[in-house]
């Protein structure tokens, strides 16, 4: 008689599921170290030494950003330019950046933007998505929107849309009424266009690259 | 609930938690109705009730009901399990009804208070705007307190009593399940930091420890039901915690690709996300194989009786098994791989995946432990399909599957138009929810959402009166 296999042994297939799930745990917990070192937002220094950085810091406000493809990843990548003014300067402070953003992102939370929006492709699918929406063309100086809102800036634009979206309806389908004031709605400006600067490998892919084209004429 | 037949307190108090369950599910349809018809009417509710808050208290009712049904469960089953009455029963009706307090004050907040000013004592207190997990902060500290209140009776109960295989998979993964949440609960300007976080709270429970407790509860059905041998379902219980772990915990990696997270998460991403559907065929080959197996020693025997004392109950098990393989599985690896994703990141091809998995992985089984309470409740030997049970499953499905159909085509449009085409900008996104391929789509996504709410009401109907049935043999 042949003994009892390990295989039909309940004892080994536990001692198993153990080994690989901790296996498991610890290489994503290793991982998870060396991805927020890669993903801490970089500082102001790095902007001005022309550091990349995956998230780059908040006074990534005072700068032009663009998305351009890349020949060696083989995708697009927000690049980081010169000088740009946001809301009129240029020269904001790593402390005066910082609390923008920081209102932003609240706002971002406290309006449940997520919940209709998609930010890094993430959350519902009502309304755009805003990973890159502060390079979008229609806010651009060709776009429809600065002339709607009767601003000249893409950021006065934006942040004047948001705060009366229901007085500029694109289609039938609008964003509503939620409130938002106009330093949360600059702080909600600041943080898309800090969004728009993280490099998201390549995603969304040729994003405003067919401005122009409409039912694929 | 009163009754002569539950001699368990523990049993008792999942009794509560399955009601409570039972009626989130039904607000959850509900919320999504009112979504459902915005996307066909926008007009409907605007300025009153704003897609972003019916979608909140959809999803939220979702995931809520979920874990209602899930510790109902558990507190259904421990005593069949361990041999004692479950330690702390006090403590978990206590418990109960903070946790069921809690859900109701933060339904209304949702409702009426909705957004609030862009500071800290909204996210304390009204809404912590990240999907899935608003609850605000408050109520986050409330769900860890009921939670480990929860794991602490698990625990006392599986040490004290019989550790069968089930229990002891249970314990490690319920503990696992309360603590990754406490990965949602900060607060970061920075968003990519922010996201990687709380995937590992979605990512984590759904793709893994709800799987595993998914794995648990199946197998606690099969010996419950048709008596299958809990030598063998065991052995598969270990090797299914192995094969989901192994490839799940990893497969969190598919939600890297795109958040400002490092290349290399296409890679694992890719690899171990593609490895998750492979645990799902080995559950539903499981649920079908001891089926067959404990029927055909019965006929062996000469007999030609089922071996199945809960129709119905059975019924949501088995989809369950073929629901979880096609819903997380194959609607999941369709869009897993990056070079897929980079197109359908955040398009209703997430949509369709999203209500088919939800509803095949969790829902059908925790509707099947809801019938297994029904039962035990009313002291049935042998409980049957009604007229109810049958319109219900028939219905519900149906209308999930329709709206599953719905959404990868209104997925498709998105992916072509808006995506491929328009490169995913403003104009892009309202060119392809403009296409008649879409808003077709969304119109029967509505329809379908319709079948299903009203197979949910002969669902409830069948909960609640099948248990004084004469069919069913006592």
């Amino acid at each position: 008689m042949a003994k009892k296999s390990v295989w039909s042994d309940n004892r080994f297939w536990q001692r198993s599921a153990t080994w690989v799930t901790g296996f498991a745990s610890i290489l994503l917990i290793w991982l998870t170290f060396d991805t927020s070192a890669q993903i801490a937002m970089g500082n102001d220094q790095d902007l001005k030494d022309g550091v990349t950085k995956r998230v780059p810091g908040p006074t990534v406000i005072n700068y032009k950003i663009t998305y351009e493809m890349d020949a060696k990843r083989g995708h697009e990548v927000p690049v980081i330019g010169e000088k740009e003014k946001f809301f009129g300067r240029d020269d904001y402070s790593e402390e005066e950046a910082g609390a923008l953003l920081h209102l932003g992102k609240l706002g971002s939370q406290a309006k449940n933007c997520m919940d209709c929006h998609t930010l890094l492709g993430n959350g519902a699918y009502y309304a755009p998505d805003l990973t890159k929406s502060w390079l979008d063309p229609a806010w651009g100086p060709d776009g429809a929107m600065q002339a709607l809102t009767g601003k000249n800036t893409k950021e006065e634009a934006i942040a004047e849309f948001l705060q009366h979206p229901d007085q500029y309806p694109t289609h039938a389908r609008m964003m509503p009424d939620l409130g938002i004031t106009a330093e949360e709605a600059k702080g909600l400006v600041a943080f898309l266009k800090h969004m728009s600067s993280i490099d998201t490998n390549g995603f969304p892919r040729n994003f405003g690259r067919m401005q122009g084209a409409v039912n694929g004429k | 609930m009163a009754n002569n037949y539950l001699n368990s307190e523990s049993k008792q108090l999942a009794t509560w938690y399955f009601t409570f369950a039972a009626i989130l599910f039904g607000a959850q349809l509900l919320f999504g109705l009112v979504a459902a018809i915005q996307y066909v009417m926008p007009g409907f509710l605007y300025g009153i009730l704003d897609f972003s808050i019916a979608r909140i208290l959809h999803i939220n009712a979702l995931v809520v009901w979920m874990v209602f049904a899930m510790f109902g469960a558990v507190y259904w089953l421990l005593p069949d399990e361990t041999g004692i009455e479950t330690i702390g029963i006090k403590v978990g009706k206590l418990l109960f009804w903070i946790f069921a307090a809690a859900i109701v004050v933060v339904v209304l907040v949702y409702l009426f208070i909705q957004v609030g000013p862009a500071d800290e004592t909204t996210i304390w207190f009204i809404t912590e705007g990240r999907e899935y997990i608003e609850a605000p902060r408050w109520a986050d500290w409330g769900i860890v307190v009921v939670a480990l209140g929860f794991v602490a009776n698990l625990f006392l109960t599986g040490i004290k009593g019989r550790q069968t295989g089930i229990v002891t998979v249970l314990m490690a993964d319920m503990i696992a399940f309360a603590g990754l949440y406490l990965a949602g609960m900060f607060f970061t300007d920075n968003i990519s930091i922010d996201q990687y976080w709380w995937w590992w709270v979605i990512h984590l429970w759904v793709e893994a420890t709800w799987e595993v407790y998914v794995g648990a509860i199946a197998a606690y059905g099969l010996i419950t039901m048709i008596g299958a041998h809990r030598k063998v379902v065991e052995m598969w219980l270990w090797i299914e915690v192995a094969m989901l772990f192994g490839s799940g915990i990893l497969g969190l990696g598919h939600h890297y690709f795109w958040i400002g997270t490092p290349e290399y998460w296409w890679e694992i991403g890719a690899l171990f996300s593609a490895l998750e559907p492979l645990p799902l065929v080995a559950m539903f080959i499981h649920v079908l194989y001891d089926w067959g197996k404990t029927q055909g020693a019965e006929e062996e025997k000469g007999s030609t009786v089922s071996v199945v004392n809960n129709k119905p109950a059975f019924t949501w098990f088995v989809l369950n098994a073929f629901g979880n393989f096609l819903g997380a599985g194959i609607w999941g690896f369709f869009h897993t791989l990056p070079q897929v994703n980079l197109y359908t990141h955040g398009t209703q091809f997430t949509s369709a995946h999203g209500h088919l998995a939800f509803f095949g992985a969790y829902a059908t089984i925790l509707i099947g432990m809801m019938y297994i309470a029904v039962q035990g409740t009313n002291g049935i030997k042998i409980m049957k399909h009604t007229k109810a049970s049958i319109w219900g499953v028939s219905m519900i499905v149906s209308g999930v599957v329709g709206m599953t159909v719905a959404l990868t085509i209104a997925g498709y449009v998105q992916v072509l138009v808006s995506r491929a085409q328009m490169g995913a900008t403003w104009a892009g996104y309202f060119d392809g929810q403009s296409g008649l391929w879409f808003t077709q789509a969304m119109d029967w996504r509505l329809i379908m959402g319709a079948v299903t709410f009203i197979g949910f009401i002969f669902l409830a109907k069948d909960l609640l009166t099948t248990g004084k049935n004469p069919v069913h043999e006592k």
